[in-house]
């Protein structure tokens, strides 16, 4: 099952310049900046998730376009995370959380009992809050992913190894000790190996929660640069409570509060003239 | 609560914690001194030359020709104490007067003194080991020799109703007689007759013990409870992990799943004479794993024995997982299983070793587990083959057997502390792993 997308990988990975990530699905991705909802690679409708009954997001309707950084900002229980974990499934963890409505990728139901979550995480990356790798060195962190997908021959995996490295900008400070342990590297070069791991299964959608909230002001910009060289790449949804970091690294920005999408539009019209006003008073530090 | 209050309470907490460490600290000194002081006694001691006699008849150790003349040199000083003895012995024959006084006594007399230099060559007392050979070890020797030159005489009772017993020279009794002499030269050249060494004997660990245990070592003892610990962690391993995994990872929260839970733990609180009774009569009555008792049995019983142990330090080990790992791995794809064998299982393996190797130490010491189903107090080491049917000696039922059981207990005293100190040594060992090995991966999964 992972064999096809395996066997393209090389091909994929020396693709000198960035270009949008060709989808199948979406030949037709247009250009031109998106307008919300125009053509979706995550789609959601009168999406709910609840836990043990009560919602914490609610009926919430968006497309996210593919091929371009989505960032969700809001205050703090507002929803945000919760939704981006719905489309990776990983709220499945928690005991209690229930959906309702439709989330779906590529056209693809998430939350449709058939439905192969392994595979769906294979396409939907994703890198956490605080930088999460595994005590192992860091070439096994990042072959994790591929091992477990069904390559073991030693060059192609130094072969992903390297080129995702290389994509997440870890690559010159690592190819000497890619045998220490990972946990020896300091935050920001974690959390640089950690969106290097989830590369490395070479993912359609990478979700990521707040990924630059643990790091210093440093390690932050060059985390920020980092999302920036992957757009156009991927399609990269960001949830962060930095309003500075999403309009700085967003070509789109959905705010929520309190379980609802409020607004979702270009992200120099969320931050410029936003039509809603909580969205105004958000951003301009009324409350949150 | 005033400033003032607040710090002397705090200081006072923390002289009691001080003072309960040292408290330990000294019980456990005073626990383990005598011990390792004794227990030593069992490889380095001084051996006689009847020691190297017995060791060069029976294992064929030591150099030949060097005895022989040792032999030779001790037939000469020995002589003229068995010539005493024959002339005496004659004499009592002969003369009623003389039979009246010691007819009932020297009998006793020659066999200590034969115990104590061993006897004239093609006149063993009898068939044992223990009538052919004189005392082995030198602290044996002194003890024995004081019985034959000393002697208690009852003198009646004193005045407070005791009874009155006088240590005095055996000589004194024999006064006139053809006897006499022997007490002195006995004493005089005690050194000549015995040829003590200073020996080194870390075979004790594997020599079979021979006549029970007047001579050798403990090595089938040895070998059962290393079959026994093993077998123990053979079987509970997989099953306590597993059971971990399952509880933690797959386990929900119903009410059969706490019923579970609580059952473990009582598990845990059952007394260890209740598992060899389980293990009796399922193990071996009901199940038939093995016709009578075996190390398979036993294995059995001490593994159910420690099962609780493993489980609740797997689960915990597996708890303290970091969410984050399990979140990473799952987020790439894992599933859950693989989650688990890849991520989990390595992150919890400091925690689970240290449960299995404290539950090893628990094993190897354990008693009562092993009496019903394995245990038993003589007999040669069992072969790796033979652990299915066969039952075993093992230390700790060995060490009970030899110091309560045995018809001379106090004559095997560095047998007895040979085995303590060598299950301690174990057990500490075992213990001491655990550290070394949870420091030594826990330094790795911290980088």
């Amino acid at each position: 099952m992972a064999s096809s997308a395996v066997a393209e990988r090389p091909k994929k990975m020396t693709t000198s310049v960035p270009t949008t990530r060709p989808t199948s699905r979406s030949p037709e991705t247009p250009q031109t900046p998106a307008v919300a909802g125009e053509v979706s690679h995550v789609a959601a409708e009168g999406f709910h998730v609840l836990y043990g009954g009560r919602p914490a997001v609610k009926s919430v309707t968006m497309n996210i376009p593919p091929g371009r950084v989505t960032a969700i900002i809001g205050p703090s229980g507002c929803g945000k995370s919760t939704f981006l974990r719905a489309i990776n499934r990983m709220n499945d963890l928690i005991p209690g959380c229930t959906v309702q409505g439709r989330l779906a990728l590529d056209g693809q139901d998430l939350y449709v009992p058939q439905l192969d979550v392994v595979a769906l995480r294979r396409k939907v990356g994703m890198v956490f809050q605080k930088p999460n790798p595994f005590p192992k060195s860091i070439f096994d962190n990042v072959a994790y992913g591929p091992r477990i997908h069904g390559i073991s021959s030693r060059t192609h995996l130094s072969e992903i190894v390297e080129q995702s490295l290389s994509r997440a900008g870890l690559w010159d400070e690592v190819k000497d000790r890619q045998h220490d342990n990972a946990l020896r590297l300091s935050g920001g070069q974690q959390q640089r190996l950690c969106i290097a791991r989830a590369l490395a299964v070479d993912p359609e959608v990478l979700l990521m929660d707040e990924p630059a909230s643990a790091l210093d002001p440093r390690s932050t910009a060059r985390v920020e640069e980092l999302i920036d060289e992957l757009s156009g790449q991927y399609t990269i949804i960001i949830v962060t409570h930095n309003m500075q970091q999403a309009a700085r690294v967003s070509e789109l920005t959905a705010f929520f509060y309190e379980g609802e999408l409020i607004e979702f539009g270009p992200t120099k019209e969320i931050f410029t003239k936003p039509r809603q006003e909580k969205t105004e008073a958000y951003i301009t530090g009324r409350f949150g | 609560m005033h400033l003032r209050t607040r710090k002397i309470i705090d200081r006072s907490a923390t002289g009691i914690g001080i003072l309960a460490i040292v408290v330990m600290t000294a019980a456990l000194v005073v626990l383990l001194a005598p011990i390792f002081a004794n227990g030593t006694g069992a490889f380095v001691f001084r051996g006689t030359a009847e020691f190297r006699k017995y060791q060069s008849d029976r294992f064929d150790r030591g150099d030949r020709e060097v005895l022989t003349t040792e032999k030779e040199t001790l037939r000469q000083v020995r002589q003229p104490v068995y010539d005493l003895l024959h002339k005496f012995e004659h004499q009592l024959k002969n003369d009623d007067d003389l039979d009246a006084r010691f007819g009932a006594e020297f009998p006793k007399l020659k066999r200590e003194v034969y115990r104590l230099i061993g006897p004239p060559p093609g006149e063993a007392l009898s068939r044992l080991e223990r009538d052919e050979y004189g005392a082995t070890r030198w602290d044996r020797a002194l003890v024995q020799a004081d019985s034959i030159v000393h002697v208690q005489e009852d003198r009646g009772l004193d005045s407070h109703g005791f009874s009155l017993k006088v240590e005095g020279p055996r000589a004194a009794r024999y006064k006139g007689t053809s006897l006499e002499p022997m007490f002195g030269y006995v004493e005089m050249h005690l050194a000549e007759l015995l040829r003590p060494q200073w020996t080194f004997y870390p075979q004790f660990l594997i020599d079979n013990p021979q006549d029970a245990n007047f001579f050798g070592g403990i090595g089938p003892a040895v070998l059962g409870t290393i079959y026994l610990t093993l077998g123990a962690i053979l079987f509970a391993v997989p099953m306590g992990v597993i059971t971990a995994i399952y509880l933690v990872e797959y386990a929900g929260q119903g009410r059969f799943i706490s019923l579970l839970r609580t059952c473990i733990s009582t598990l845990a609180g059952v007394p260890s004479i209740v598992f060899g009774l389980f293990g009796l009569a399922f193990f071996i009555n009901t199940i038939h794993v093995s016709p009578s008792k075996s190390v398979l049995a036993g294995s059995l019983t001490l593994g159910l024995l420690i099962l609780p142990t493993i489980i609740r330090a797997s689960e915990e080990a597996l708890r303290a997982v970091p969410l984050a790992y399990k979140e990473a791995a799952l987020s790439l794809g894992a599933g859950q299983w693989r989650t688990i064998l890849t991520v989990i299982l390595p992150a919890a393996l400091p925690g689970i070793l240290t449960g299995i190797i404290i539950s090893m130490g628990r094993a190897a010491g354990e008693t009562a587990p092993i009496i019903f189903t394995a245990a038993v107090s003589v007999g040669l080491g069992v072969k790796p083959w033979e652990v299915f049917t066969s039952p075993t000696q093992a230390l700790s039922w060995n060490i009970y057997n030899v110091s309560t059981e045995h018809e001379a207990v106090d004559q095997i005293r560095h047998v007895q502390y040979g085995m303590v100190l060598t299950l301690v040594v174990l057990v500490l060992a075992l213990n001491l792993t655990a550290v070394l090995l949870r420091a030594r991966i826990t330094r790795r999964l911290s980088g």
